[in-house]
């Protein structure tokens, strides 16, 4: 057995021994939802951590900043910077004013079907698209990791949606949890780890280190050998539209992060307001440690591995594993490719349960039932059975594509949705009294729709026939998300809903009468 | 017969005409009915949300998250603006070949951490005053 297979079967055990002991602590709903609302804000913020870390950071941002330099490192930053929006301006709200879902904050004082309808259609999209980039690429990259064993590209989706079902299906929120939080430990162990060989390898000489970055080597798309300052910008963002596009893509992180689905619940975890915002300052340490660093895993690849043997080794993705093999042998590759598929495993679960959630509470209980479970347990119960459904529907998506579909810029769509449909209706029921029904169903479709059509009109699907130039639709969708949830407002005054502000803000803004923790 | 004195159902009158919770979430459930969280009624929202130590900390909490959240909102945008409309200024070399465009995008992790930090900090007040809210509406239902 190749050190690889035996490490992530190793990592597989681990986390079914969490799974089986999470099923025997989950009892009711904010059991299976919630975990309880008991973690400690360590917990959930290194969970946090591991649910926003994906495949795409760790693999993907050492690959950019390996092949296009700076461009790369700048790319990273605003995947920290989003976590502001998330603290000063989300988390603690969110907290006090709902129970299990995004939906439950819009429902508050709103029309409760109608948005909570339009609430569950857009979680739903945001996760599966979301998911099938994650699952394409886990399948890809799996089989790749794990070439001399014959594991193909079918049977690694297969696995990893199957272990996913597993871990939401009988552990809940809590087996999800504790999933998280181990990728998230193991990434960050195995990024530091490569960080200080990295500088090892320059003689723990810093000067060094960035000489060499000055001067990297490789043979460019004409076969000519060219030496590169890799610290200089423009390698990747190149004019008329580079920046434009780089603009966009930062305003869907920056206002998309907070409208995330699976990121959001996680806030449901804890148990209070003040939790919740400790446990923002936890991921946000960790997050912004882990992106610095993608400093020595990209650049460290660029000019210790080179750009030439990575191209020839399985491409972009492969540098970080690539660099760990250069500096420590065989072993050390299969310990940070065992990371990788780790970090695909949490962030598939995450958004599993989510999307699950999200269906069973907002849809199903609420939306088709009224409010009322017809039997005790029920709502849990749809949630297991939608995780199933959901787990199939994706794997059956990614064998259809395909291992070598283009699918990053369904990332990019996720969070786009996320920015322009989920964000602009949560900040405006939070903050402003006149908010109807109206302008959250309107803003949550605008947002939906124009983020879907500006994506399929762009390169990323047209190609050179692109009619929208960005492949980043949020500079756009963004400011028509807002248009619509306040064009809608306007339409009509909703005097139930401005009446039920006044009880929003003061549970907002002091945690009067939020969910409390579970007692055990 | 004798008339049956008055009073001797003791069928709670509070909260609707009849004992059973109302469907729908706008009208207030029985007090018998309700859950230690819940045990508030429509009327005291509006009169916590009129409260003049609510309003304050309303304001106090606006003071801070506004100016924080358009800082950094343009702190970090001026990154890709700058790195694509002024290219020529950030590949300015600082020392070896670290330029100002790397400086630049370091000091946003830097800048981030450090609004961070200072949200924690003003938080603390906002949690106090918040505190003294609920507890001083607690108070005066006894």
């Amino acid at each position: 057995m190749s050190p690889a297979l035996a490490m992530f079967l190793g990592f597989i055990a681990i986390t079914l021994w969490i799974t089986w002991w999470a099923a025997r602590r989950n009892t009711g709903s904010s059991a299976y939802f919630a975990a309880g609302r008991s973690l400690a804000a360590w917990q959930n913020g290194v969970a946090v951590a591991g649910d926003y870390m994906s495949a795409a950071s760790f693999l993907g941002i050492a690959g950019i900043i390996a092949f296009q330099g700076y461009d790369g490192f700048m790319y990273s930053v605003g995947w920290l910077v989003a976590y502001l929006t998330v603290l000063l301006i989300v988390a603690e709200p969110l907290r006090n004013a709902g129970k299990y879902t995004m939906a439950d904050v819009l429902a508050y004082r709103l029309s409760p079907r109608p948005v909570r309808a339009m609430g569950a259609l857009s979680t739903l999209t945001v996760s599966t698209f979301y998911m099938i980039a994650q699952m394409v690429g886990a399948g890809a990259l799996v089989s790749l990791l794990l070439k001399d064993t014959g594991i193909g590209y079918e049977t690694a989706v297969v696995g990893i949606g199957v272990l996913m079902i597993v871990y939401v299906v009988f552990g809940g929120m809590l087996a999800t949890t504790w999933v998280q939080i181990v990728k998230a430990i193991l990434l960050m162990a195995g990024t530091l780890l490569l960080s200080v060989l990295v500088l090892a390898h320059f003689g723990f000489d810093l000067g060094a280190f960035f000489d060499a970055i000055g001067q990297v080597t490789y043979t460019d798309a004409q076969g000519n050998t060219v030496t590169q300052d890799f610290m200089t910008p423009g390698l990747r963002y190149t004019p008329p539209y580079g920046a434009l596009d780089l603009i966009s893509l930062g305003m869907a992180l920056i206002f998309g992060t907070a409208g995330l689905p699976h990121i959001l619940v996680r806030f449901y975890t804890v148990p209070d307001a003040q939790t919740a915002r400790r446990s923002v300052v936890w991921a946000m340490f960790i997050i912004g440690s882990f992106y610095i660093l993608t400093t020595f895993l990209g650049f460290g690849a660029a000019t210790i591995v080179g750009r030439d043997f990575i191209a020839a080794n399985g491409g972009t993705n492969m540098s970080a594993p690539l660099l760990a093999q250069a500096l420590a042998g065989d072993l050390f590759f299969a310990f940070i490719s065992a990371i990788a598929f780790a970090t695909i495993l949490a962030v598939v679960a995450g958004l599993t349960i989510s999307a699950s959630t999200s269906f069973a509470h907002d849809f199903w209980t609420n939306v088709l039932h009224h409010g009322r479970e017809r039997r005790e347990g029920e709502e849990v119960r749809v949630a297991r059975v939608t995780a199933f459904f959901v787990g199939a529907i994706s794997i059956g998506i990614a064998i259809v594509l395909g291992p070598s579909a283009n699918v990053a810029f369904l990332v990019a769509l996720a969070f786009a949705v996320a920015a322009s449909a989920n964000l602009p209706v949560i900040v405006l029921s939070l903050f402003w009294k006149r908010f109807t029904t109206a302008g959250a169903v309107c803003g949550l479709a605008t947002g939906l729709v124009s983020s879907l059509v500006l994506i399929v009109l762009s390169p990323s699907i047209l190609r050179a026939d692109a009619v929208f130039p960005l492949e980043n639709p949020g500079i756009v969708s963004i400011p028509l998300g807002f248009l619509g949830a306040v064009v809608g407002t306007l339409l009509r005054r909703e005097p139930a809903a401005e009446r039920k502000f006044a009880e929003l803000s003061v549970r907002a803004n002091t945690g009067l009468g939020a969910e409390r923790a579970a007692t055990h | 017969m004798a008339p049956e004195p008055r009073n001797t159902d003791l069928t709670p009158d509070t909260g609707s005409a009849t004992d059973v919770a109302p469907l729908g979430r706008s009208a207030a459930k029985p007090a018998h009915e309700r859950t230690a969280d819940e045990d508030i009624d429509v009327a005291d929202w509006e009169r916590v949300a009129a409260l003049a130590e609510f309003k304050a900390l309303l304001a106090a909490k606006a003071k801070f998250i506004v100016p924080a959240t358009i800082f950094f909102i343009v702190y970090y945008f001026a990154l890709p603006a700058l790195v694509g409309y002024a290219p020529r200024l950030m590949a300015v070399k600082v020392a070896g070949v670290i330029n100002v465009a790397y400086l630049f995008a370091l000091s946003q992790f830097v800048v981030a951490w450090i609004v961070a930090a200072l949200y924690v900090r003003a938080a603390g007040r906002f949690d106090a005053m918040a505190r003294r809210i609920v507890e001083n509406f607690k108070a005066r239902r006894r």
